[in-house]
């Protein structure tokens, strides 16, 4: 089964609940951090990695020997990295998105691809945990082919909880496609609701069961309950606001490390997903028939 | 000898724009001060990226030999510098008067770019 | 025209707080929210807004289904695996870049612009504003971004107003660079959390790579004192400046929850802290670099 934990607003408590959730099932889980730009599961998990792997995209070289200077590259590529100019051809490897175009179409193939880095993907063990995030380089904008890579390494044989870039734009959706569930992490405030409806508008036409766990369920107001009950998105869990917690977060430890009672709640979280991607399948199954 | 400006618009008298990517407009005179062309730059002020890049290229097509403006990065420094194209940057005022001040006072030309990649 | 920009490395630290705050306490001022994927900022201004546009972003590719004679070459040249088995292009996955158009013996593929969001110029009772909202799975390519920090730079010029805010992007991929290029000022918000250090010293690196003038900011500098001092210890190796820091205070919550900033609302020791990071910025920051551009 494979889980992700999204947000449509950041600091909502996501990696809390992905990290504890993935501690609480133990040798039976994997974590994979897919927020490429802002990895935090390691924080919390601090797992020793054993194995790096470069990401790279492949971006064009030109054979300055068969080029005719035709001008073709740079009139198919939309991205603005290959051009041809005065008595050469210049290639702007940053702005390529490996496309490959302009490999096919040169009439004289005189272009072939070298890898250009664009982070790294790292895999290890936290505990009986399976531990993979990605990480993208600083100043990279291309975070969708790093999340390719950290989810190619999805374990079929374990839970695999995916934390979720926040927001609700293409990395996200590149995140939870292919995932059975989606926890939605928010708080009950203003902020938490308006970008929670967001979040839930841009995964639904997906078609994954969705369930939302509100933390800090006490600090707010009750508009997300009132949209949840709504939207027919059912409250798995709630957590109050607790120093104690935002302390113990604060210092890199996991929730149930901080306040251990919470590995019921978690336990009771996975067991309630279980049953909802179960019904949810029940329900796929009848459709086709 | 081809001179381009970009420009916040169509004529002489426009303001220049220190941009160069994204400028409106590309005025393209002669050295006497002839307006030649003038090229509409819209689509790449809305480019996504390499707005710069594409700018270099319309007027290498066209066979420029100056440009004259306010910012040029590393990308679009690198594309006129194959083209063969020569850069002044930093240039303020309408386009009239950083061409009379170009051909009158001259200036020094630009051996790297003066901002940094954006998009 | 000075330009300040708001930006945290994590989500969740107080960016839009603070920049509302700010908001309030700016003499005159044009908004501009840049953190278009969790557009927040007026959720607390409420703005009128003015004048709606459509933002059409890149294009996708489209397939005729008349003409096409289901030879599967688009399949095999996409890489982004964006063509599926029933020949149909897949929006989410397809990044614009005309390959299969290309190849396409039929001609049956055309590439079609897409509408990716929209954006508003407002009027809120801070003053003018320019926000966006991107459509719910769009991608976030950072041109709208940039977008809105043009219109808002172009208002303010407009009006002769000296000063734009600008609330941006979380994370350190395109649409942060495109919210604090070129910009006078930016404020970096943190929390004293070993995740917000982590994240704060990716985000301070991005912005020193631009070499954009920067400060920071630590909320709730309180909850582990510690680790405030990790990160105070940090920006000083690093010769960064502490523009202030910020006790946990609930009456920033209860300010959010009347769609208040939290320096319109009660007093207390986060009201107080954020007005005299303000006058930091004010005196020390803007004003300083305004005589020296002068």
């Amino acid at each position: 089964m494979k889980i992700a934990v999204a947000s449509g607003k950041g600091g909502t408590g996501k990696t809390t609940i992905a990290t504890s959730l993935a501690a609480v099932l133990d040798r039976r889980a994997q974590i994979l951090d897919c927020d490429v730009e802002e990895p935090n599961c390691h924080i919390l998990m601090s797992p020793s990695i054993n194995c790096s792997e470069v990401v790279t995209l492949p971006t064009p070289l030109i054979d300055m020997d068969r080029c005719n200077l035709c001008g073709k590259c740079g009139e198919v590529c939309n991205f603005s990295a290959i051009l041809t100019i005065g008595k050469t051809v210049l290639t702007f490897p940053e702005l390529c998105h490996g496309c490959g175009g302009c490999v096919l179409l040169c009439p004289e193939k005189a272009i072939s691809e070298i890898p250009r880095e664009l982070g790294v993907v790292e895999t290890g063990q936290a505990g009986d945990v399976e531990f993979v995030h990605g990480r993208i380089r600083i100043g990279e904008a291309m975070a969708p082919p790093i999340i390719k890579e950290v989810k190619k390494r999805i374990n079929v044989n374990r839970i695999a909880i995916l934390d979720a870039p926040p927001g609700a734009s293409c990395p996200v959706i590149n995140t939870v496609r292919g995932t059975d569930f989606v926890i939605m992490v928010t708080e009950p405030t203003p902020f938490g609701l308006h970008d929670l409806r967001i979040a839930v508008d841009a995964i639904r036409p997906l078609g994954i069961p969705m369930g939302v766990v509100l933390n800090r369920c006490d600090i707010g107001n009750d508009e997300v309950n009132q949209y949840c009950n709504h939207a027919k998105l059912p409250m798995l869990a709630e957590i109050p606001f607790d120093r104690k917690i935002a302390v113990g977060y604060s210092r890199g430890d996991m929730l149930i490390k901080t306040d251990p009672d919470y590995m019921n709640m978690f336990e009771r979280l996975f067991q309630n997903i279980s049953c909802l991607v179960h019904e949810s399948s029940k329900v796929h199954e009848v459709i086709p028939a | 000898m081809k001179i381009a400006i970009t420009s916040t618009g169509k004529n002489l008298d426009s303001l220049m724009d220190p941009r160069f990517g994204r400028a409106p407009y590309i005025v393209i005179a002669s050295s006497d001060g002839d307006l030649l062309e003038v090229i509409d730059n819209a689509v790449n002020v809305n480019a996504m990226r390499g707005a710069g890049i594409q700018a270099a290229k319309s007027l290498a097509d066209r066979g420029v030999d100056v440009l004259l403006t306010g910012h040029c990065g590393p990308n679009a420094f690198t594309a006129l510098q194959a083209a063969g194209i020569k850069i002044g940057t930093d240039q303020t005022g309408s386009v009239k008067e950083v061409l009379s001040r170009f051909k009158d006072q001259g200036i020094s030309f630009a051996d790297k770019p003066n901002v940094e990649a954006h998009w | 025209m000075k330009e300040l920009v708001i930006i945290s490395g994590k989500g969740g630290t107080g960016k839009t707080c603070i920049t509302a705050s700010f908001g309030h306490l700016a003499d005159k001022k044009v908004l501009a929210d840049c953190d278009v994927d969790a557009a927040d900022l007026h959720i607390i201004l409420q703005p009128d807004v003015l004048e709606k546009e459509e933002f059409w972003g890149g294009v996708k590719a489209k397939i005729d289904p008349c003409k096409c004679i289901k030879c599967g070459l688009c399949v095999d040249v996409c890489r982004y695996e964006a063509i599926g088995a029933l020949l149909k292009i897949d929006g989410y996955s397809c990044e614009g870049c005309s390959v299969c158009f290309h190849v396409c013996p039929e001609k049956a593929i055309s590439m079609e612009e897409s509408l990716n969001g929209h954006w508003f110029k407002s009027e809120s009772r801070f003053g003018p504003m320019v926000h966006a909202v991107l459509l719910p799975g769009e991608e976030n390519s950072g041109k709208l971004v940039a977008l809105v920090r043009n219109q808002a730079r172009a208002l303010a010029d407009r009006l002769g107003i000296g000063l734009v805010l600008v609330d941006g992007a979380p994370g350190v991929g395109c649409p942060v660079i495109s919210s604090v290029t070129g910009a006078n000022h930016v404020l970096v918000v943190t929390e004293p959390s070993l995740s917000g250090l982590h994240d704060m010293q990716r985000a301070v690196k991005l912005v020193q790579n631009f070499k954009i003038p920067v400060t920071a900011v630590i909320n709730k500098y309180d909850i582990n004192l510690e680790i405030t001092a990790m990160i105070e210890r940090w920006l000083e190796e690093k010769g960064i400046g502490l523009s202030g820091r910020i006790p946990y205070d609930t009456t920033v919550i209860r300010a959010m929850v009347k769609r208040k900033s939290v320096v319109e609302d009660d007093s207390g020791p986060a009201n107080e802290a954020i007005r005299s990071i303000w006058e930091h910025l004010r005196h020390d920051v803007l004003m300083r670099e305004s005589q020296r551009a002068s």
